[in-house]
């Protein structure tokens, strides 16, 4: 036992991706499909680019899901492997993606809650794939960076957070 | 669970401060918020109720700029105090990197800086994350009060240091931030303990709260190298 494990996403598997995302996105009409990890980090973004911040839509996005995976818990269900809020012209669907990350999309009236969900089954799968021999592949093995890196990082906390 | 992006080239990282109710974790966010430039923070969210006591939790993104071609953010989280909020504590720990425990040092708060220590512990420990090895600090608060326990009680009573059974870790290591004090050392009894950093602090005023926040970050990018 020890801290958390850290992962890390190569060009070749966001491209991979992106090329489901996108294809999903056509077939459904939706606007925007966004890969959260349960952390609360965007993973990769496809479509019309969203008008918000990514990195508070995504740490509350997790928070959603998170909870809602308590709450179906607590009424005896494993988890909910999907999530559905419903806006006046905007709409997000959610979806689990083997149990580390989540695909969230937007979507208008362009099209129908109904599609979105027939169209996102099959990339929900593909996705599945990928992460799973993505984190199979890693083997659990964590991220390093160059110690350049970390030298430069800690001058930049230094001037960043010294008062 | 910091996540290395190599695709848009960024590296996040997830710092969680925790601590009993009332005790400044909040306090500690709204300074940083408040004092960071604004080219380096995102928007803070609080998930707080009327009262504003946190509800689920508040969530500051903290941007170091681009170092070697990696944009490298921290996501600063806290978690609610009270015990009843436990289910939206634990969640929160989810994937952390670095572990900021805000004590609250007035005397008649011990008992409840003890219990969410312990709950820290266990609620690491439902996840499978072990506290003695990931980068964690403890940031004793509000020592301008005139009730503050004495550091070496709250030393005592909350970090009073974990077996250190790793033989090749067993050598003297001082504590950089406090003169004559060790962070692994020998009790008297010869055994080998290890404690987490400290430091003390007004987060009211500020005092304190970017010490704690480089303290950890540093730690925290350590476990990247």
């Amino acid at each position: 036992m020890s801290g958390a494990s850290s992962w890390s996403l190569a060009e070749a598997d966001h491209d991979k991706i992106v090329v489901l995302l996108t294809a999903f996105l056509r077939e459904s009409n939706a606007r925007t499909a966004l890969l959260v990890d349960r952390t609360g980090q965007m993973v990769a973004t496809a479509g019309e680019p969203p008008e918000f911040d990514p990195t508070t839509f995504a740490s509350l996005a997790a928070a959603d899901f998170s909870a809602n995976d308590q709450l179906a818990r607590l009424i005896g269900e494993p988890e909910f492997g999907s999530l559905f809020h419903q806006g006046e012209t905007a709409s997000m669907y959610l979806a689990d993606i083997a149990r580390r990350v989540i695909l969230v999309v937007l979507f208008d009236t362009r099209t129908t809650l109904g599609l979105v969900k027939l169209r996102v089954r099959g990339t929900v799968g593909d996705l599945s794939k990928v992460f799973t021999e993505m984190f199979a592949r890693d083997g659990g093995v964590a991220p390093r960076v160059e110690q350049d890196f970390l030298g430069d990082a800690e001058d930049e906390i230094d001037k960043l957070f010294g008062e | 669970m910091s996540m290395i992006n190599y695709a848009s080239r960024e590296i996040n990282c997830k710092l969680v401060y925790y601590g009993p109710g009332l005790g400044g974790k909040t306090t500690n966010l709204e300074h940083v918020y408040n004092k960071v430039a604004p080219g380096a923070k995102g928007k803070m969210i609080s998930l707080a109720t009327e009262t504003e006591r946190t509800l689920f939790f508040d969530f500051l993104p903290v941007d170091l700029g681009t170092i070697r071609g990696f944009k490298t953010r921290f996501h600063l989280y806290t978690v609610p105090g009270q015990v009843y909020y436990n289910a939206s504590r634990k969640l929160i720990l989810k994937g952390v990197d670095g572990v900021v425990f805000v004590a609250d040092s007035q005397i008649e708060r011990m008992e409840a800086n003890i219990e969410a220590m312990q709950n820290l512990y266990d609620n690491m420990a439902e996840h499978g994350y072990d506290l003695t090895r990931i980068p964690f600090i403890i940031q004793y608060n509000k020592r301008d009060l005139p009730n503050a326990a004495s550091i070496a009680d709250l030393q005592a009573a909350l970090n009073p240091g974990w077996p250190v059974e790793d033989a090749a870790r067993q050598r003297p290591l001082a504590d950089p931030y406090h003169e004559g004090e060790f962070l692994v050392g020998r009790t008297q009894d010869g055994e080998w303990i290890e404690r987490a950093t400290y430091f003390e602090a007004v987060a009211v005023n500020g005092e304190g709260v970017f010490d704690t926040l480089k303290a950890v970050s540093k730690l925290v990018l350590k476990t990247l190298g």
